[in-house]
């Protein structure tokens, strides 16, 4: 059981750095002053979870590897983040939908990670949750304002909405590994938090005329480490000091 | 021999790295300090996941605690209980006010900024009620910035957690 929590904090963190990486790609190229201010923000908040989680992965794990060691020295493969986080950043549109969708998810999950047997996971799931209502807040404001604002912000956000609805069941996924963690009462199954997720989502949604299409093949395969091209191309930034500095420090 | 009390007067000179009025005492974010012979544990709380002032601040408590010969000092991070706004002390936020941040609000407990509910801020340099949110996310984690519709100056809200 202690390699199932492993994987499951793996996976955890590995959406978590992977969308805050996404995030601080805006970073001086937002749309304007406070925007950018405000992604850069909400990118350090999601840093600060997935380090914690990422702490606590490498003690479960002691095996002497370190949190950097986790976040910067495994390939595509052995990441476990869900597809919808590592897709490239897009427009801003596509970039709040994402959030509105990944926020409203992580609300749900860390809401009820709040309650876990297990207390590193407790107190890391009680301290992100008042972030993401933050962050929700403020993704939720802005798919208002593109859906309802002019007929090319309406078109930008249905596009988004396109190309994200294929990858939201893969949040869903589980772990076969993970119905021990379950009994235990360590994490919630993900199936239950489904209802609530869709009823938050397609209530947003109804507010501002979109409608996702639910007839769209689903993809997943992140419980599996399976994941768009678009996943290297990131870690092959986001690695590339600590891979030919191995021991830098700053 | 090192007392408690010590440790405590020398952590209060530690100013927070971005809001330098305030030290990381009132801030909240020393939440306990043990002494075992000569083995000191200063167990902190981060205020956001993110704050890249954590990192500054162990290094001030390492570099500030080196006054003191001869102990071993171990610096423990905890999430649980999270940290909130209702931690800063009355006076902290008469600090904050004065060096021209608004402080969080006192009814923390209804956390209605968490909600969605915005709630006027009093603008810290005229008083007045009439302030307009123009971003939750300001210059640093902790903050939000609104602009004051009376004198028209924006202004920094240490925002409730
Ligand atoms: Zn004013």
């Amino acid at each position: 059981m202690a390699n199932a929590l492993f994987n499951y904090i793996l996976r955890l963190a590995d959406s978590t750095i992977i969308l805050a990486q996404r995030d601080a790609e805006w970073t001086g190229h937002g749309p304007y002053l406070e925007e950018d201010l405000a992604l850069t923000n909400i990118a350090l908040d999601l840093f600060g979870r997935g380090k914690a989680l990422l702490e606590y992965a490498a003690k479960l794990e002691a095996k002497g590897r370190t949190e950097d060691d986790l976040a910067f020295f495994r390939s595509e493969r052995q990441y476990f983040n869900a597809i919808i986080t590592e897709l490239p950043k897009g427009d801003y549109a596509f970039t709040m939908l994402r959030h509105a969708i990944v926020d409203t998810f992580d609300l749900l999950l860390y809401s009820a990670l709040m309650s876990s047997t297990d207390e590193t996971l407790k107190g890391i799931a009680s301290k992100t949750c008042k972030e993401i209502q933050y962050h929700q807040r403020h993704s939720f404001a802005w798919i208002k304002r593109f859906g309802l604002g002019t007929e090319e912000s309406a078109r930008r956000v249905s596009d988004a909405l396109e190309q994200l609805w294929p990858f939201t069941d893969d949040l869903f996924d589980q772990a076969p590994a993970e119905v021990d963690l379950i009994n235990a009462g360590i994490i919630p199954d993900r199936s239950s938090l489904k209802p609530a997720w869709q009823n938050h989502i397609l209530n947003l949604f109804n507010e501002v005329h979109l409608k996702p299409n639910t007839e769209a093949f689903m993809q997943s395969g992140s419980i599996k480490g399976i994941h768009t091209e678009h996943l290297g191309h990131l870690l092959a930034e986001m690695q590339a000091l600590p891979r030919m500095y191995p021991n830098a420090t700053w | 021999m090192i007392s408690e009390d010590d440790v405590w007067k020398c952590l209060e000179q530690i100013p927070d790295p971005e809001i330098p009025v305030l030290n990381i005492v009132e801030l909240g974010v020393i939440r306990k300090v043990q002494i075992t012979n000569n083995h000191v544990t200063i167990t902190l709380t981060p205020t956001y996941s993110g704050c890249p002032a954590m990192k500054h601040m162990e290094q001030e408590i390492q570099r500030s605690l080196k006054m003191f010969k001869g102990i071993h000092l171990k610096l423990e991070t905890v999430y649980f209980p999270p940290w909130t706004t209702s931690w800063i002390s009355v006076e902290a936020r008469n600090k904050l006010q004065a060096y021209g941040i608004a402080p969080p609000e006192e009814e923390t407990e209804r956390k209605a900024a968490l909600w969605g509910v915005e709630s006027k801020i009093q603008c810290p340099r005229c008083k007045q009620q009439q302030s307009k949110l123009i971003s939750q996310f300001g210059s640093t984690a902790c903050k939000a910035l609104y602009q004051c519709q009376s004198c028209m100056e924006p202004f920094d809200y240490f925002k409730c957690l």
